[in-house]
């Protein structure tokens, strides 16, 4: 029993670590909920932690990555199977090893089933077969290192899609509805796959090194601190999905706080209304609301190549945000300014904007390499009253100008005018100054802000209407 | 105060909430047996119209409890929420009090009967805690409110007894089974997530839906439910402003019921998609990746 109590502590530990808040309450919550339920049934045990312990769903990913690393599948708990032979994996151009094409057809198997039992004995075997990576392996300690990266690699189950697909449609014709929900169903189980490949990755390393180092290295950050500008592709979707749910937030708030501390003139009849409840003493009197100030936005974006992930998420929320401004005119730029306002009608589909406007809009002129000083310069001159008394200017970008001109004075003027200016930055703090960014040159102009996650971005959208 | 047993293990609530006509897996299962053992509500998150009020209903309805609801809005406040005094009935009271004895002597009398369970009017909170039979309250969309009434509710929450000047406290003989959910347009405070278990209600799995709609629209055959809810699932990974609920998955099914459509094509998805979708852009989005026809 006091085995099963330390590795309690030092889970809740690593969830702390992690960067998930847990109480000492909610600790002594979760050591209660565990001994209700059955230990042997693992999820039980994982709901009755999640419960007590994770009260976040941005934290799901974490929580739940940690949880199988502390509480390992009791059939794969006993140190990889007997019978289990690990080898090196075989050279990539080796497509027909005997053991690749059997887990090849297993896998066909499973996406057309979906048997969940199978997917996990797969993962297995196929980490068993391809995964192990001669050398040092993590912290010099005995045993390979183990790679997911090359398991995929080498297995390519998504080459299984188009097969598996035909014999799902099985004779239905093709290219409609019927393909398209068959295709997201195979999706689905190709990254149930590749998640149980992963999990199975970390868990191997347990096995041979530290728990609490596999703990600290091998997680991924939850999603709201996951930067920008290296966000994985299904975390790029994630952040995505998350930027509609996270505006309606902000747009609730920012309507709860206008709505407050704002009385505006007596509304007379409503009063005397009122004060027929009270024998005709007016009891509390009732004022008309006021009308919310709000602000006009000027937003200028940065949309070359290394940072346009970041302006598309910055466009998205403020697009998904616009009630709450008066007016939003955005401009895009990488050599050449264009005003991007009109891909964003009322009503349109935020994520369509985004992906017609990197086909469409005209931002490039010669070299098509970011160039801060002709930007500038031609905003000043082709919108010069874009900017006025009540304007919010908000630019997007990393202040990199590949040591061309920044416009330092065009700059100076435009932030005169506004009523607010700000400067986005989506990279590190840390590393603004290096190499050909301008940061602190722009900083003593412009007032210039972090901005690298999804908390910091609504954070400051936040503070902006 | 003896501990009411909710229920015996998270098996028995699955076997209940089944018997009540709600499917749930493991984790809510968990979730809603800790919250009977270690008696603390449950904060119950997730998308629109996954069955988070529906929870509430089939917990009541499996053991027999009365469900008390409180439903929340911006601007509750406490006499809404907790009690407050029937003050028209005690002017009454005093008015008829002094026309029948002029002279006043009768005040104190009157003073002390006008502030008691006669005048008081109690609302949700206060009489799931008064209560002495088994009781589930649901306080809905706690989003909703103001930072105030979640202070007032961690107070109730947290004792199970609410004080009441001239009455004196109310303590709850028998503690009630509490559900609070949260559309998470704001975050709760941390000191109300610290008090209450979290149970985080999402899409469900493919099968589990399908059995969903299959007990909930029982005319409805095996085939057509499958790949209803395949179809609802493509259109949740769309990006769309509102995805499709479940509640919205049944609804679809019930269209399509009384349509007497047997089969999921094109022509009839195109047909019965605004069952689903709410939005103008989420019908063009869904058209274009579906491939459906343009509408007429």
């Amino acid at each position: 029993m006091s085995d099963l109590f330390e590795h309690h502590i030092a889970f809740v530990g690593a969830l702390r670590e992690a960067g998930l808040t847990v109480s000492i309450a909610e600790g002594l919550d979760a050591a209660e909920a565990i001994t209700t339920v059955h230990l042997l049934d693992r999820e039980q045990l994982r709901a009755a932690y999640a419960a007590t312990l994770m009260k976040r769903q941005m934290h799901r990913a974490t929580f739940d990555s940690l949880f199988d690393l502390y509480f390992p599948a009791v059939g794969a708990a006993a140190p990889s199977r007997q019978n289990e032979t690990v080898r090196a994996a075989p050279a990539p151009w080796e497509v027909d090893d005997p053991e690749r094409l059997a887990i090849r057809e297993a896998l066909r198997e499973y996406l057309l089933t979906g048997d969940d039992q199978l997917a996990q004995q797969l993962a297995r075997d196929a980490m068993a077969g391809f995964g192990a990576v001669p050398g040092t392996g993590s912290g010099g300690r005995n045993g390979p290192s183990w790679s997911p990266m090359t398991v995929l690699d080498r297995v390519s189950p998504r080459t299984l899609m188009a097969s598996v697909l035909e014999q799902f449609l099985r004779g239905q014709d093709q290219g409609g509805l019927a393909e398209q929900t068959a295709r997201t169903t195979i999706e689905s189980r190709l990254r149930r796959f590749e998640d149980l490949v992963d999990a199975d990755a970390r868990r191997r390393l347990a096995e041979q090194s530290n728990l609490e180092d596999v703990a600290r290295t091998g997680i991924r950050p939850s999603l709201d601190n996951v930067s920008f500008l290296n966000a994985s592709r299904p975390e790029l979707a994630a952040l995505r999905r998350e930027i509609q749910p996270l505006a309606r937030r902000l747009a609730a708030r920012l309507a709860i706080q206008q709505r407050r501390g704002r009385r505006g003139p007596l509304d007379f009849r409503h009063t005397i209304r009122a004060s027929l409840q009270t024998g005709g003493v007016p009891m509390q009197t009732v004022h008309r609301p006021k009308r919310p100030v709000k602000t006009d936005l000027v937003i200028i974006c940065d949309i070359s190549e290394s940072v346009t992930s970041f302006a598309h998420f910055t466009l998205s929320l403020v697009y998904a945000l616009r009630e709450q401004f008066s007016r939003v005119r955005a401009f895009a730029f990488v050599d050449e300014l264009d005003e991007i306002t009109r891909f964003f009608a009322p009503g349109s589909d935020v994520v369509e904007s985004v992906t017609r406007l990197v086909t469409e809009a005209n931002v490039t002129w010669l070299m098509g390499r970011t160039d801060y000083g002709r930007a500038f310069e031609l905003f000043e001159r082709r919108y010069p009253d874009a900017i006025g008394r009540r304007t919010s200017l908000l630019i997007l970008g990393d202040a990199r100008s590949n040591y061309g001109n920044v416009g330092i004075p065009n700059l100076e003027r435009m932030v005169a005018k506004a009523r607010h200016a700000y400067w986005l930055n989506p990279e590190r703090r840390q590393i603004w100054d290096t190499g050909d960014s301008e940061a602190s040159k722009v900083g003593k102009v412009i007032e210039m802000i972090e901005c690298r996650n999804l908390a910091q971005l609504s954070e400051f959208v936040k503070s902006l209407a | 105060m003896g501990v009411p047993n909710w229920f015996e293990s998270p098996d028995a609530v699955t076997r209940a909430l089944a018997s009540a006509g709600y499917l749930a897996d493991t984790t809510t299962a968990t979730t809603v047996f800790l919250a009977g053992a270690l008696q603390r509500p449950i904060l119950v998150e997730g998308p629109a119209g996954v069955g988070k009020t529906e929870l509430a209903k089939a917990v009541a309805s499996a053991t027999d409890a009365e469900l008390v609801r409180l439903q929340c809005y911006e601007g509750l406040d406490e006499s809404r929420a907790l009690y407050e005094w029937n003050y028209r009935k005690q002017l009454l009271r005093i008015q008829a009090s002094v026309a029948s004895d002029p002279g006043g002597s009768a005040w104190e009398q009157t003073h002390d009967d006008i502030f008691t369970d006669e005048f008081l009017l109690t609302r949700p909170l206060l009489t799931a805690i008064r209560r002495e039979d088994p009781t589930v309250l649901l306080i809905d969309e706690a989003d909703k409110t103001d930072i105030e009434v979640e202070a007032l509710l961690l107070e109730v929450l947290a004792e199970f007894q609410v004080t009441i000047p001239e009455l004196g406290t109310v303590r709850a003989t028998r503690r009630p089974f509490v559900l609070i959910t949260s559309n998470a347009t704001r975050e709760l405070s941390e000191a109300l997530k610290r008090r209450c278990l979290y149970l985080y209600l999402d899409y469900p799995s493919a099968e589990r839906e399908r059995d969903i709609v299959l007990s909930r629209v029982p005319g409805i055959r095996q085939e057509l439910g499958e790949e209803l809810v395949r179809t609802a699932a493509t259109l949740r990974t769309l990006e769309l402003k509102k995805s499709p609920s479940v509640a919205e998955t049944i609804d679809w099914a019930q269209t399509l019921l009384a349509l007497g459509i047997d089969q999921l094509d094109e022509a009839a998805t195109r047909a019965t998609l605004g069952v689903v979708l709410k939005h103008a852009s989420d019908h063009a989005r869904a058209a274009k990746e579906l491939g459906l026809p343009a509408s007429e």
